[in-house]
């Protein structure tokens, strides 16, 4: 329970300061439109795959601990301490952060947009402000302000997750969601009692921490204000820059490097242990996993393609319906739209379990797409609803006025000229889907395997090379949508010059 | 019958509260320019015409164009055609298949085609049918959303400010080729705009429209 609390919100915390750091010392330069090429890559890659290649690299007998061995360590045998799992959920909250922050930077990027930050960051300049400290005190405050809800979503994930804990966290104990998935999933169904009881509790713990970071929120807005007024003008400038830069690489190179260090464990053949590389190279691995894993992708695929094709038609029938009567989705529905985000998984998807048990739906691939379209609706509605709605409407008028329905003006003008963001949307949906592991393995009672479901059960095993195949096809479902994505538009308008800016 | 476009006591309320007051009729071949400082709600009134109208407004009077009440008929059922400042022309589409959207269905491929191209050789855009919109420059652009709106067959032609983004001269040349235009097919104008050039150059009745909620 301690420790649920403790990574969830070191780990919040972590990403929060690090997406804040690289912000306010690199946004709007040429460093930062380079990362956040980089970002949708990174966020595609599922979270189980990011937990793997983290820990290939960090664990006893990882890429980092054999790059310094023998010469600096003297090991010539891996090292017997507990670096991956260990105790204190350091390893996890690494492998949290990283995945983190490239969602909260994306986030802020976003709302950045609102915030007009070139002008503010010009003013306080020209009152003697360093860049950093001139960011952190104009213009953050708004961004925060706009990205609070997914910074809630971060909590509340971080909280309850359960493939990375997994691989990365503790084993004895567990986190508190790992154990009530093993209570849920227990052969005694009277544990399955105690697993519902624990999912509250989970669900009470979450909220406590919410409503613990909402007083931080304010005592952290006090200070600042105080901070704001006291008129310093802020020291650490360069040195502040290059730190940074140094978090944010820091960040986006474990997740690189990791799935590097994966893709060499799926080919290698011998590799004893100090060697940086191994003594040779085959395809053995593969060819013994690849009949299963063709199977399982496609499984992967279907549940993805279905729930993303519904999520779709659900998001553009709302928004549509937005442009339609003029009115725009409040407040609430914003709120309902992340609630699925927000309430821990493993407070509700064993509920949604034993109901489905109890009026016999269990069965097959249908229940397991419905429940990823939970999780997926939110994100591809996320990713639609701002390019969706700035586009110019007087295109709508005019098209109309030369005598088309709404229908021909939905199909033939708005759908082709937005198809970028609609494929990105999708890629998106198509990435949420493939990572989802919980949802699979609960609602499909295993019968239905992923490419995560797979990867994750293959971590007790220690089978380095397989872990390997699967978590770089994982990684590949997720990250193909995104070229596809890419790619189409770029193709299918390659003579439209006015929809390439 | 009534030939032309009618506005009979248009009010439009935004809050409850009146914003604009118009009760005039245009006579084909006639252009209406109302003027007014931006922020009154000269765009709105338009709108109302398209029948686009904001929810948050609230139009009340009736419209009828050649006799008939269009006050309560769907957008695209008015034909009434309308021009912005931006060419707003489909970025995804030809020059050619832009014209050929507007058109009301019906005839051969062949004879579609044959239409597009005339319409282009009428403002000196021949063989244009299959550039992409985003290469031409601002004057052949400008042309192109007349054309396109002409070929969809207006009865009522509606102007929101389509000058001001074109450069002095260009602007003179537009505007005299839209008004020969409306003219020639004898289509009742309705130009909102804050250039007095405009004004002038319409050679019509001018309104001033003043701010009625905020005095």
């Amino acid at each position: 329970m301690r420790l649920s609390v403790t990574t969830g919100v070191v780990a919040t915390a972590l990403s929060l300061m690090i997406v804040a750091l690289i912000m306010a010392a690199w946004s709007g330069t040429r460093a930062f439109r380079f990362l956040e090429r980089l970002l949708s890559p990174l966020l595609s890659v599922p979270h189980a795959a990011a937990a793997f290649g983290l820990a290939f690299l960090i664990a006893p007998s990882g890429w980092v601990a054999r790059l310094l061995s023998p010469a600096i360590t003297g090991w010539d045998r891996p090292p017997d301490v507990l670096i991956v799992q260990d105790p204190l959920g350091l390893a996890m909250i690494a492998g949290l952060v990283v995945k983190e922050v490239p969602f909260l930077l994306l986030m802020a990027i976003a709302a950045m947009g609102q915030a007009q930050p070139r002008r503010s960051i010009l003013v306080a300049q020209a009152l003697g402000y360093g860049r950093i400290t001139g960011w952190l005190k104009t213009v953050f405050p708004r961004v925060y302000a706009q990205i609070r809800l997914p910074i809630y979503v971060v909590i509340a994930y971080s909280m309850s997750v359960v493939d990375v804990a997994v691989i990365l966290g503790p084993s004895t104990p567990p986190t508190l969601s790992v154990q009530i998935v093993k209570w849920m999933s227990d052969p005694d169904l009277t544990m399955r009692l105690t697993g519902a009881a624990a999912a509250l509790v989970q669900f009470a713990l979450v909220l406590g921490v919410l409503a613990f970071w909402f007083l931080g929120e304010r005592v952290v807005a006090h200070v600042g204000r105080m901070w704001i007024a006291s008129g310093h003008r802020g020291r650490f400038g360069g040195v502040g820059r290059s730190f940074a830069l140094g978090l944010g690489v820091c960040a986006a190179l474990p997740v690189l490097l990791g799935l590097a260090s994966l893709a060499v464990w799926s080919v290698a053949g011998f590799w004893s242990f100090p060697d940086v590389l191994p003594d040779s190279f085959s395809m053995r691995t593969w060819g013994r996993h690849w009949g299963d894993a063709f199977a399982t992708m496609g499984e992967t695929f279907l549940v993805a393609g279905i729930a993303v094709l519904l999520a779709l038609a659900l998001v553009l029938g709302c928004l549509e319906a937005e442009h339609r009567s003029g009115r725009q989705l409040g407040q609430t529905g914003v709120w309902l739209l992340y609630l699925p985000l927000l309430v821990p998984q493993t407070a509700f998807l064993p509920g949604l379990q034993t109901l489905l048990l109890s009026v016999g739906a269990d069965v097959g691939v249908l229940p397991v797409i419905f429940a990823h379209l939970v999780f997926v609706l939110p994100y591809v509605f996320l990713s639609l609803g701002d390019p969706w709605r700035t586009w110019d409407s007087r295109t709508a008028t005019v098209a109309q006025a030369l005598g088309a329905s709404p229908n021909r003006v939905f199909w033939v003008v708005r759908v082709p000229m937005l198809i970028r963001p609609i494929l990105t949307a999708m890629a998106v949906g198509v990435a949420v889907s493939v990572g989802q592991y919980l949802a699979t393995l609960l609602i499909g009672g295993g019968r239905v395997s992923t490419l995560t479901t797979e990867a994750v059960a293959l971590a007790s095993g220690g089978d380095r090379r397989a872990i390997g195949v699967y978590a770089l096809l994982q990684t590949l479902a997720a990250l193909v949508p995104f070229t596809v994505a890419l790619i189409v538009p770029t193709v299918l308008w390659r003579n439209r010059r006015g929809l390439h800016e | 019958m009534n030939k032309g476009l009618t506005l009979q006591s248009v009010c439009i309320m935004r809050d409850g509260a009146p914003l604009i007051e118009v009760d005039q009729h245009i006579a084909p071949g006639d252009v209406l320019t109302v003027m007014g400082p931006s922020g009154v709600g000269k765009s709105t009134l338009l709108a109302f015409i398209t029948g686009t109208l904001p929810p948050v407004f609230r139009g009340m009077g009736g419209i009828a164009l050649d006799g008939v009440d269009i006050t309560k008929s769907p957008p695209h059922k008015r034909q009434v055609g309308i021009l912005f400042q931006d060419d707003l022309l489909f970025p995804h589409m030809s020059v050619g298949a832009n014209l050929a959207f507007g058109m009301p269905p019906g005839g051969s491929k062949v004879q579609r085609r044959a239409a597009v191209d005339a319409a282009l050789v009428d403002v000196d855009l021949a063989g244009y049918a299959n550039r992409d919109p985003a290469t031409l420059s601002g004057g052949q652009k400008a042309r192109v959303a007349l054309v396109r709106m002409l070929l969809s067959d207006p009865r009522a032609l509606l102007l929101d400010e389509p000058f001001s983004r074109l450069d002095a001269e260009l602007r003179a040349q537009v505007r005299a080729l839209v008004f020969r235009v409306a003219r020639e097919r004898a289509l009742p104008v309705l130009m909102v705009t804050h250039d007095l050039e405009d004004a002038t150059a319409a050679d019509g009745t001018v309104i001033e429209l003043e701010s009625l909620s905020r005095t």
